[in-house]
């Protein structure tokens, strides 16, 4: 192999498929087969990580932090509500693409704020945008319902082919091949060049401009970006729950945002999923124990992972998955583990 | 002799404090020019100045004859002009086939490339391996930059530099730190620059400057105290006196 070969082999390493991804997808689709009962938790787990993967696309690549994440989620929850409610858009996939879309506008028009400041205005702003939408949509009773929401969404059939049923089983894997979808795509984009130039952004945004990076303009781009895949994931809730109420701007849905991928690591895409799916069984688990207080439970958790370090924690979590996969696969194949998130 | 880059009454202040002060620079195409002054001179901020990264209070900056004075950071780049940094500025998560593949994807205009995965192009990745050859990083290309000793980190500023195929190339002190085993490397590297790429060199080191300057700005307190070829500088007595001290330069 010559050199400049070499390279691209190089390259395209991480951008090659490994086995423990393929095990990761064909495990989360036979969980729609084995728990039947369980649609509900599932898709409610499905959304949540889209919505993390949304946050991570800012966050683990080009390293804006964000408090109000929400912001897009809800808009695209009440597009979605609102085009099926009136009978604007009836098909599920093309209204969830308009809701997505009316996030997108949002998005764009906010980067600007949001790429002016460091973090800390960041989480300021992005914080304001949220808190601010959650008033407006009070405001606004006569469109949004106000408290109490929207109420009587119908969805039709998706494609005009398969209903909702009331056990979630559509809802599951209509949001399942969302996720997937987009995931593709996602995972695309951060092996690209573009992606890749995310990451020196995020590293160091001096040398970045002075290789000739239009740093502001790629910035602009990604949060537009990420601001299309919350705006799904919070039509994703709309037409899976037929509700829609204030809830979905608030700020506890941004914070456990934040805490979804600290559980389950940034940069890698994958952390928004692992971390939506032990977030969401942490919750349950620690509410059955104690219903009451299941969060001082999370906050122990959440201690637990920043001193003992995440690494190391994948490390041993994933070590008999990977022993697994060395005797299948009999070489160095092991379960995406985060490459050097901070 | 066309003039690659100049700048003409260039002035910055801070404050109240001018840090460039009236400063006329005139750097001849392919030349290998050095900017040279004692600590507190200014020289950084004047780099900081040409390549956009501070804006100046009044003055002009030309760039092969063309105004670049209120362009940014980004778009000089792309119009050739080039810089490494005194502190290395690097990705510390990165690694240098993945820093240098930046750089050339961007100069050929496929850094917005979002569809394409990295590493698909074979112009690119030619040019990656060229580099990577050139400035001994071959064997270190999948290493992430924060792991590789210091001196190999100092080869990747330069190459980065150069990745971006400059006709006009800042070095800010390329040889900053470098223990003495790895110094060679260096030279070697910033001497084999082609001559169609103007250099002008900020730099310390007297042996350094006096061996590879064909020209010489003196910079004191943010204003020019002299010019000429090095064996002039070198004897000029108000040199001596500010910047040199009494020592006696050897030519």
């Amino acid at each position: 192999m010559n050199a400049s070969s070499d390279v691209g082999y190089h390259a395209q390493r991480h951008a090659r498929w490994h086995y423990g991804e393929a095990v990761f997808w064909l495990a989360v689709l036979a969980c729609g087969f084995v728990f039947p009962n369980r649609y509900l938790i599932m898709t409610d787990i499905l959304r949540l990580a889209l919505f993390a993967m949304s946050l991570d696309l800012i966050l683990g690549y080009a390293g804006i932090v964000s408090l109000g994440h929400a912001a897009f989620f809800g808009v695209g929850a009440y597009a979605a509500g609102l085009l099926a409610l009136h009978g604007i858009v009836n098909e599920p996939v093309l209204a969830l693409i308009v809701a997505g879309l009316a996030a997108m506008v949002l998005g764009f028009a906010t980067s600007f704020l949001v790429i002016r400041g460091v973090d800390l205005t960041r989480l300021m702003v992005t914080l304001g945008i949220a808190l601010l939408l959650e008033a407006l949509a009070e405001r606004f009773s006569n469109i949004t319902g106000g408290t109490d929401g929207l109420q009587g969404i119908e969805m039709q059939p998706i494609l005009g082919e398969i209903p909702f049923d009331m056990f979630g089983k559509a809802g599951f894997f209509y949001s399942l091949a969302v996720l997937f979808v987009l995931f593709l795509l996602a995972r695309r984009i951060v092996h690209s060049p573009f992606g890749l130039s995310l990451r020196a952004i995020k590293n160091n945004p001096l040398r970045a401009a002075a290789i000739g990076i239009p740093v502001n303009r790629r910035l602009i781009a990604i949060y537009t970006l990420a601001a299309f895949y919350a705006g799904i994931a919070g039509a994703l809730f709309t037409q899976t729950t037929a509700i829609a109420s204030l809830d979905v701007f608030a700020f506890d849905r941004s914070a456990d945002l934040m805490l979804v991928l600290v559980i389950g690591g940034t940069g890698y895409l994958y952390g928004g999923l692992i971390g939506a799916v032990l977030f969401r069984l942490l919750q349950e688990v620690f509410s059955t124990i104690t219903p009451q207080y299941w969060q001082f439970w999370i906050g122990l958790v959440l201690v637990v992972i920043v001193l003992v370090g995440r690494q190391r924690l994948h490390r041993w979590m994933l070590y008999v998955p990977n022993l697994i996969i060395k005797q299948v696969a009999g070489r160095k194949a092991v379960v995406a583990v985060p490459e050097g998130d901070s | 002799m066309t003039i690659a880059l100049e700048t003409q009454n260039l002035e910055k202040q801070f404050g109240g404090l001018r840090v460039t002060r009236d400063l006329s620079l005139k750097i001849e195409q392919g030349a290998r020019h050095a900017l040279i002054g004692p600590n507190g001179a200014g020289k950084t901020t004047v780099i900081n100045q040409l390549t956009g990264v501070l804006k100046p209070n009044s003055g002009r900056i030309l760039l092969e004859g063309q105004d670049i004075t209120d362009l940014p950071v980004h778009k000089r780049v792309l119009r050739g002009l080039s810089r490494t940094f005194q502190i290395n500025q690097l990705y510390p998560d990165l690694t240098p086939l993945e820093t240098i593949g930046l750089a050339v994807s961007e100069r050929l205009g496929h850094g917005g490339d979002w569809w394409r995965r990295m590493g698909t192009r074979s112009d690119v990745n030619g040019e990656i391996a060229d580099l990577l050859t050139r400035f001994h990083l071959l064997d270190v290309m999948n290493e992430e930059t924060v792991t590789l000793p210091y001196g190999k980190q100092r080869l990747l500023e330069i190459a980065v530099a150069i990745a971006a195929k400059p006709r006009v190339l800042l070095l800010d002190e390329p040889a900053a730190g470098v223990p003495e085993s790895e110094r060679h490397d260096i030279l070697a590297v910033v001497g084999s620059l082609p001559r169609d790429v103007t250099v002008l060199l900020i730099e310390h080191d007297m042996d350094l400057v006096f061996s590879f300057a064909d020209r010489i700005s003196v910079l004191v307190s943010g204003a020019l105290l002299t010019e000429g070829p090095p064996e002039q500088v070198a004897r000029d007595p108000q040199v001596k006196a500010v910047y040199l001290g009494e020592e006696a330069v050897n030519v």
